[in-house]
């Protein structure tokens, strides 16, 4: 039996977070287990690069976009599929959804913030980054209401604060780091 | 908006399943829960609906109501030409295959609105096999087929739908396939000939013909494990031997028991074949 995951690190991404999630990614210790699930707004319709640079720079995790119904597993990470929403079922499977973009995004990191909370509930993490839009907002509010960590990346520090403040106005407790604090955080993790 | 979130619990959503099931014949109950849960809040929003309760007494009690629950909880978004790769592999690697059955039958199982149907008799009709091709477009949802039969589509969308043409490799001038009037276009008749539209659930209804090709994308992922090797079942017992399969680009085939009687023709396109 593979192990049973426990908690999740979600991070949510937009317009100039890029740099942050190498950052993040990168650094991740080799001793970290914790599966990731990056939402990350793209281009439609353009083959996206994004796990192959990933990958690159961090050799010890696998790191890919999902098929739908796969399993979460440690020391894995996702990256949800560009024109789909990623939902997580309560087996802790992943599932693809084609529906309509939500903040014209698909995948929309709101939708994937509460489909974790429901599953992950307070074992979750939630990582919100630089962007122009208001997008994992509200997400981050359920996965905070469900007892959940809400990490957002300093407005300061961010390319575009947009996304960042709208989070901050609408969580309460969510914790304001730079993007170099949240590497430090993720790695007393583990 | 989403602030006021419901959130169906378990229990109710069985009471819903239940409802669905025996009284209109629907079995929902494999569906994947996740997004199921999610199309039915926002049902509830559009339905401008308070309670579930109001849901529930809805359902039990009214037809109209269930026919506009049915139209409005499947997800119906689709395009024209969705992932151009996808449609160039077919031009390149399906096409010239099937050009040796005097009649190819094909299946575009959970067609949506008709768009991805539409551009298969493009390529047919590019590839010279319009004439003697027969494509049955299936959904479960009544409202697509209707709109579906029409070939009318929202002008607006067709810049885009032109630009994935091109990347599949479409080389012809994409106007010539449609007529456009006020804020719609309106693709072609004789390509849309060959086409019957007709509805068919793939949780209950069973094989209706044979196929050299079906297409089910972007379907599957709204059913759960148990559902998803339902149906490929019933796609292999609808397929001739070495016929084609294909399915959306996040779909596959590992979690059925039939995996190794399908041969993988592209896996980055997840196109798939029934060995003989
Ligand atoms: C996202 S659309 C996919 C459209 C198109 N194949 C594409 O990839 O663009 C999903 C379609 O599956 C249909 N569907 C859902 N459940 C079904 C079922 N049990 N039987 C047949 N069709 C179903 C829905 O009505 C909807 O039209």
């Amino acid at each position: 039996m593979p192990k049973s995951i426990q908690d999740i690190i979600v991070i949510g991404g937009s317009a100039g977070s890029l740099p942050a999630i190498l950052n993040i990614v990168d650094k991740l210790p080799d001793n970290f287990v914790t599966p990731v699930v990056i939402v990350l707004h793209r281009l439609r319709n353009v083959v996206s690069d994004m796990s192959r640079i990933l990958s690159a720079s961090q050799p010890n995790f696998k790191i890919h976009e999902p098929e739908d119904k796969e399993r979460i597993k440690q020391k894995h990470i996702y990256i949800a599929p560009q024109n789909y929403h990623l939902l997580i079922e309560d087996d802790k499977t992943i599932s693809l959804d084609y529906s309509e973009a939500v903040n014209y995004s698909r995948p929309s990191i709101d939708v994937t913030f509460e489909s974790v909370a429901h599953v992950f509930a307070d074992k979750t993490t939630a990582i919100l980054l630089s962007g122009a839009n208001a997008d994992g907002a509200e997400g981050a509010a359920v996965i905070a209401k469900a007892g959940g960590t809400v990490i957002i990346q300093d407005p300061e520090t961010s390319d575009y604060p947009a996304m960042p403040m709208a989070a901050l106005e609408m969580v309460r407790g969510a914790l304001v780091k730079t993007p170099d604090e949240i590497v430090d955080f993720i790695r007393q993790k583990c | 908006m989403m602030n006021d979130k419901r959130e169906i619990g378990e229990d109710d959503l069985n009471d819903i399943l239940l409802i669905l099931k025996q009284k209109y014949g629907y079995d929902f109950s494999n569906y994947a829960r996740a997004s199921l849960s999610r199309r039915l809040d926002r049902f509830m929003d559009t339905a401008k609906l308070n309670s579930i309760y109001d849901l529930k007494y809805n359902l039990t009690n009214s037809k109209e109501f269930f026919a506009f629950f049915l139209q409005t909880v499947t997800v119906n978004v689709t395009e024209m030409f969705r992932d151009p790769v996808f449609y160039k592999t077919l031009r390149e690697r399906v096409l010239p295959k099937l050009a040796s059955y005097p009649i190819i039958k094909i299946w575009h199982a959970g067609c949506a609105t008709g768009e991805e149907v539409y551009s298969m008799c493009i390529l047919l009709h590019e590839a010279g096999l319009l004439e003697r091709s027969k494509i049955y477009a299936t959904d479960i949802n009544p409202v697509n087929i209707e709109k579906a039969r029409t070939g009318i589509i929202s002008l607006k969308n067709m810049k885009e739908f032109t630009h994935n043409y091109i990347q599949s490799g479409g080389v012809n001038d994409f106007s010539q396939y449609y007529t456009a009037r006020y804020e719609n276009a309106i693709i072609k008749k004789e390509l849309r000939k060959n086409i019957v539209f007709s509805q068919h659930n793939l949780v209950t209804d069973q094989v209706f013909n044979e196929f050299q090709l079906i297409c089910c994308r972007n379907v599957l992922i709204y059913f759960n494990k148990v559902l998803q090797n339902n149906v490929f079942h019933l796609f292999y017992d609808s397929l001739a031997p070495m016929g084609y399969m294909a399915l959306g680009m996040k779909e596959s085939l590992l979690f059925t028991d039939l995996r190794f009687k399908f041969e993988t023709v592209s896996n980055a396109t997840k196109i798939f074949r029934r060995k003989a």
